[in-house]
């Protein structure tokens, strides 16, 4: 038989709060054995539905699931003998060292003798943690976390293997070296399932499978999915003063269906039958150049076919009604750090970097997992002393009196830090109580948040049943309420999808404009393009700061086939390495 | 189509289980604390700070100005072990001293009391704190021992030796010694810890950390899972078990007059019956907290109140009697009192292990069925 799955009609619901979520709806697709597929879609699309359904953990509703010829209803625990899975949220045993982990699954998968010596050996090699093999899981980096993960899903070369966004919240750098690892360790017969959600990585697969609320979009090799936007999508050089305001324009123009910041440029796919010709004579642009069209594009373009404009945020362009007014007397540079330190015991979680930022600037904190990325923005958000050095937000010491500083500021935490049980207008009043606000100006913030933010539809649902994109909305609402002169966002857009990271952004650019100071970190490295300054930072040490032409320039001048930030980022850090190693 | 599995392979996972769930164990303090800790934790509170006899009873003593027999009762009272006595000069005096809690009865002669003996009609009166009537009854008694006591002295002292004396002697604990009435229902308390609280806790650990479904994608069958469970930690509990026992008998003296055999057979039940209950509590509950709360209402607090750990159950209501029924340490702390104060009576053992092992076929069923290897 050639085929490894087969959907047939599949449908699966789930209930929630009194409410059906459809998580699939009528499905149907089947994998040929020994490709390599990519499934992409945003958080809550039901990438992780299908995974548990292939594995056998979940049943369909509706419909019939075939694996490797097995119904999943009917022969479940044969599936899972041969299938590896490996779950979003890795199952790793932290009290248990690298090798116990291992030796577990491979008791679990059956393998025995001189196969399983050989197999632990290739797998430890290959994740080249073999010299941190008696150390605890728990204490393993993010990176090495899911490589030991992979490696275990991997032990018995599986037939089909399931890989549940396994680059979640992985830097760059270690994303590579997954991809490298399940080349090398399942190559062969086996099918690769690799869910995800960075388009640019879907791109190395044979086919892409794409699902936006429960439905397949789009299905199809990289290359045919892209197909009609050939001749569509332009690099547009610019000087760096008019590359934001050019951004706007176009973004507010009928003939263009996409515009990003990419590669020190503007990347700008046209609407079907456009050319070129007509952006020629905007103001600031310098030259035109046609690229290949990428899935992200060919993604962008389908949704925004779907939702017809909606973008899942109010657009972009649209500046605060009321923006928060610079401060006279405050100084121009809104961030100072020095030499700063934090250590935890022993651990210097950073060593003494030091940057300004001054106010308007959206900055971007940028490094792989563990590097000190969090800790430093802990403490610039005032929630985390520093242990010495100088660290003055808006003039105040962060050593002495960080929560003078924490009424100037707003935070967006990652996870969706509000009240679940809560309406969003609940939510709002809550905010407004915890900052103190009253009377009139009270009254006024609340209205012209949920007006600026569109919220006025949902105030009073339950907020935990917003779907991501609104909860975002929300969250960014709460950290605007108080008219902060700077916001700290960490890592505001993962899980969101393509269109609301576009409107997100768009937002970002307009408070950056209005005189707040932005703060940001990131694993999207094409996002950081939208940074006016980016600093990269790897083991509490500083790489490098600056625009992100400058850092594209520093990558170049290390290996000369970088052309973005991705790779200039990449050739930074294996540099770094090379020389600790 | 598949073949069916093999046994070998089946060995193999539960190897892998057993010993993954052993490392753990070693590895995480909290598991030794609640195993290990705790338990000796529970026994030195029960052994040193809790005691139901009341000892060094402080009573106000309210006596006429001068007489003999008065003087010597008084002397009775203050040489006993079990009063700590403070004079008052009258009853107002004392009530006082009982108002503001500074002592827990009056023990009160009237002016004519030396009178009044010697017609063999002497009235002493007696006022008790009743707020803790447990207590209350204890002093009762003692006062009663210590009057009925120096009267026999008084009556030898003058006439004849006494033809009869009454002598008491309490079976089954013999020194009356609430302690040695405790600490072996304790030990039951502490296995229904490890049973029902940390299995409940380890298991739904695993959903929290995402370990579980990464254990359900292998060919692993739930039957493994719960062995991988159920055996470490019987061991475990059986070895906290052993630590609380000898630790009761070298410590705490508390004697032990039945046999190994039947502490090691009862124990051994009323382990699967506590980890059967924590299985199937687990596959409810799939967040620590809501596994821990629920452990702690269902199987440790009636294990502590609804066993006769503490409380006598023959002076329950009826209704909370049956109750009892239900629960499984009430089965074992009846076995543990028994082996460890009168000695072997397989009668009683016969009844409560049928019992246990009735209760551990069911809730292993119950966790059986309801764990299901699916995510929904």
């Amino acid at each position: 038989m050639n085929e490894a799955v087969r959907l047939e009609g599949v449908g699966k619901r789930f209930r929630a709060g009194g409410r059906t979520i459809e998580a699939l709806t009528r499905l149907s697709f089947h994998l040929e054995r020994g490709r390599l597929v990519g499934l992409v879609g945003p958080d809550g699309a039901g990438k992780t539905t299908l995974m548990r359904l292939l594995a056998g953990l979940l049943l369909p509703d509706e419909g019939r699931v075939t694996v490797l010829g097995l119904d999943t209803r009917e022969a479940a625990h044969a599936v899972q003998a041969r299938v590896g899975y490996m779950p979003q949220r890795f199952g790793l045993y932290d009290d248990l060292s690298v090798r116990e982990n291992l030796d577990l699954y491979a008791d679990l998968y059956g393998l025995e003798g001189e196969l399983r010596r050989r197999r632990l050996r290739e797998i430890l090699a290959a994740t080249e943690l073999a010299p941190f093999a008696d150390r605890f899981a728990g204490r393993l980096s993010g990176g090495m976390r899911q490589k030991l993960a992979m490696g275990a899903a991997l032990l018995k070369t599986p037939e089909l293997l399931l890989l549940d966004e396994p680059s979640v919240g992985v830097d760059p750098l270690s994303r590579r070296e997954l991809w490298r690892l399940v080349r090398r360790l399942a190559g062969g017969p086996a099918t690769i399932l690799w869910s995800t959600a960075y388009l640019d990585e879907a791109e190395r697969c044979e086919r892409v499978l794409v699902l936006q609320d429960g439905r397949l979009i789009a299905d199809g090799p990289p290359g045919g999915l892209t197909r009609e936007l050939e001749g569509r999508v332009f690099r547009v050089e610019t000087g760096r003063e008019d590359r934001r305001p050019l951004l706007r324009l176009l973004r507010r123009r009928a003939d263009v269906l996409d515009v990003t910041a990419a590669g020190g440029a503007l990347r700008v796919v046209v609407e079907a039958g456009e050319g070129a010709a007509h952006l020629r004579g905007l103001g600031g642009v310098r030259e035109i150049t046609p690229v290949t069209p990428g899935l992200e594009d060919a993604v962008v373009a389908l949704l925004r076919r779907e939702r017809g404009g909606e973008d899942g945020m109010p657009t972009a362009g649209k500046a605060p009604a009321d923006p928060p007014r610079p401060r006279q007397e405050a100084p121009e540079v809104v961030i100072r750090i020095r030499d700063l330190v934090r250590t935890f015991g022993s651990f210097r979680a950073v060593d003494g970097i030091g940057f300004e930022v001054r106010r308007g600037e959206i900055f971007g904190l940028l490094g792989p997992n563990g590097a000190g990325k969090s800790t430093t923005f802990k403490m610039l958000c005032g929630l985390l002393p520093p242990t010495s050095g100088e660290a003055l937000v808006l003039g105040y010491d962060l050593l002495r009196a960080a929560p003078a500083a924490r009424a100037h500021i707003g935070y967006m935490a990652q996870k969706f830090s509000l009240y679940a049980d809560l309406t969003p207008r609940q939510n709002l009043h809550f905010t407004a109580d915890a900052y103190g606000l009253v009377g009139a100006r009270r009254r006024r913030r609340l209205a012209e948040t949920i007006a600026e933010f569109g919220l006025a539809e949902m105030l009073d649902q339950r907020s935990g049943d917003l779907p991501l994109g609104y909860k975002q909305r929300l969250s960014m609402a709460c950290a605007l309420l108080n008219e902060p002169e700077i916001l700290f966002l960490d890592e505001p857009t993962s899980g969101v999808d393509p269109l609301a990271r576009r409107a997100f952004w768009a937002r970002i650019m307009a408070l950056a404009e209005a005189g707040v100071t932005v703060m940001v970190t990131t694993h999207f490295l094409d996002e950081a393009e939208y940074c006016d300054r980016i600093a990269i930072i790897e083991r509490g040490r500083l790489l490098g700061v600056g625009t992100p032409d400058e850092i594209i320039e520093a990558g170049r001048r290390r290996s000369p086939e970088v052309t973005d930030l991705e790779e200039a980022f990449v050739a930074l850090l294996e540099e770094r390495r090379r020389e600790a190693a | 189509m598949t073949a069916p599995p093999r046994d070998g392979s089946a060995r193999l996972r539960i190897r892998g289980l057993l010993r993954k769930e052993w490392l753990e164990i070693l590895r995480d303090p909290s598991s030794i604390a609640i195993a290990f800790v705790l338990p000796a934790l529970l026994l030195f509170l029960f052994g040193y700070g809790v005691s139901l006899d009341p000892r060094e009873v402080r009573i106000a003593f309210v006596k006429p100005s001068s007489s003999q027999p008065a003087e010597s009762l008084a002397e009775a009272f203050r040489g006993s072990p079990y009063f700590r006595v403070a004079f008052a000069a009258d009853i107002v005096t004392a009530r006082r001293l009982l108002d503001r809690r500074e002592v827990q009865g009056i023990v009160s002669l009237r002016d004519d009391f030396a009178d009044r003996l010697e017609n063999g009609e002497a009235v002493v009166q007696l006022v008790l704190d009743g707020v803790d009537a447990n207590t209350a009854r204890i002093v009762q008694g003692y006062v009663r021992g210590t009057f009925a006591g120096w009267l026999a002295r008084i009556d030898r002292g003058s006439r004849a030796p006494p033809g009869l004396t009454i002598e008491h002697r309490m079976w089954f604990n013999s020194e009356i010694d609430s302690r040695h009435f405790l600490i072996p229902g304790l030990v039951a308390i502490i296995m229904t810890l490890i049973g029902a609280m940390l299995t409940s806790l380890v298991v739904a650990r695993e959903w929290e950390r995402g370990t579980m479904e990464a254990l359900f994608a292998t060919p692993v069958r739930i039957r493994e899972i719960m062995i991988g469970k159920l055996l470490p930690y019987f061991v475990l509990g059986m070895g906290s078990m052993a630590v609380a026992t000898a630790m009761a008998v070298l410590l705490f003296g508390v004697p032990f007059r039945g046999s190994f055999l039947a502490l090691l057979l009862l124990a051994g039940i009323y382990m699967m019956a506590s980890l059967a209950y924590g299985l199937a509590v687990s596959a409810l509950a799939r967040s620590q907290f809501v596994a821990g709360q629920v452990a702690i209402i269902t199987a440790f607090l009636p294990a502590f109140i609804l066993s006769g750990f503490i409380f006598d159950i023959r002076s329950m209501p009826w209704a909370i009697q049956l109750l009892t029924y239900i629960i499984p340490a009430r089965y074992f702390v009846s076995s543990l009192q028994t082996m460890f104060l009168a000695g072997d009576v397989w009668r009683v053992y016969l009844v409560d292990g049928a019992a246990l092992l009735l209760i551990a076929a069911i809730f292993l069923a119950v966790a059986r069925r309801r764990t299901r290897k699916s995510l929904e």
